[in-house]
């Protein structure tokens, strides 16, 4: 008897005009934005100025988003980027969590498997181009049209590598998260596929760790460059 | 699936994943050495230390993933198969 098995690039497809949709995904998704709604709207409908419980959870996670924003975009203008970067952190680290956490192999689809959303490259290719929009609407309503005097700092012979870093940015960003967390499930799911039992314990734990870490990457990594679009020279 | 394209598959993903690895062990193993004497010097940056350490690290270990997702690509969407 197969307990588990290995599947990867096998989609549960959807379509939806001319488009084709991982639907797998998709269900995962609106899942882990459901949780984050339930949770934010369960801590904020009786708030008090002395918070207790998931009130006060819930500003602990809000304070600690306003530091990593803080530390990379800096005093004056972090304020405005607190929202966006608190979205990519919260949805990558429930996805990723969700995705290790929740026995999602119990409910069987026709093709494919219901996994974290962030193992899948349009999840993360999608949230890394949000991340060039972003910076690149930091930069120009900031500074105007000077923004592009940086393409030619510290000289003009950069250039063609300036440039070549706006291509750079989303693609790492979009490959490192993917392939981190595509790497621990196929780690966990080729353990359990030899010991299913205990052996794999360790490595959930340290997925777990991973891909918390992931998370907090991502937002310090778009927060550092919303605050490097942003900075005057 | 022709059978030389698959063996060279086979190999090449091993080869992406063992060589990505290599350059990324080094550099981990130096700033982990680092840090852990920055820690033996001054204990109570202990926090901040190994905050950003957590931070290079992963960095690092971007690199190698680079590699994995080149193997995961010839290994389940190989592009020079025609199926």
């Amino acid at each position: 008897m197969l307990i588990s098995s290995v599947k990867v690039g096998e989609h549960f497809y959807l379509t939806l005009g001319v488009f084709k949709l991982h639907a797998q995904v998709f269900i995962v998704s609106f899942f882990v934005i459901f949780i984050l709604i339930v949770f934010s709207l369960l801590g904020t409908n009786k708030m008090s100025q002395t918070p207790r419980g998931l009130q006060n959870f819930l500003e602990y996670i809000l304070e600690f988003i306003q530091d990593i924003t803080k530390s990379q975009i800096g005093e004056h203008y972090y304020r405005d980027w607190v929202p966006f970067i608190g979205t990519l952190f919260l949805f990558i680290f429930v996805s990723n969590w969700s995705g290790a956490l929740i026995p999602w192999k119990i409910i069987i689809l026709p093709e494919g498997e219901l996994s974290a959303p962030t193992n899948d490259i349009n999840t993360t290719a999608a949230l890394a181009l949000l991340t060039s929009l972003a910076y690149f609407y930091a930069g120009i309503s900031k500074r105007g049209i000077r923004y592009f005097s940086r393409y030619i700092k510290p000289t003009p012979i950069l250039l063609p590598i300036n440039i070549l870093e706006d291509f750079t940015k989303p693609l790492s960003l979009s490959f490192r998260l993917f392939g981190n967390i595509l790497a621990d499930e196929l780690v966990v799911s080729v353990l359990t596929l030899l010991v299913p039992l205990i052996v794999p314990l360790p490595v959930m734990m340290l997925g777990l760790f991973a891909s918390s870490i992931q998370a907090l990457i991502f937002a310090t990594l778009a927060a550092a460059y919303i605050g490097e679009a942003i900075e005057e020279h | 699936m022709d059978s030389i394209i698959s063996a060279a598959s086979v190999i090449a993903a091993g080869l992406a994943v063992g060589l990505a690895a290599i350059g990324p062990g080094i550099g981990q193993g130096t700033a982990s050495a680092q840090a852990v004497e920055g820690i033996a010097r001054q204990p109570e940056a202990e926090g901040k230390i190994r905050g950003t350490l957590l931070l290079s690290l992963a960095f690092m270990e971007a690199l190698t993933i680079y590699g994995l997702v080149v193997a995961l690509s010839l290994l389940f969407a190989n592009p020079f198969t025609n199926q």
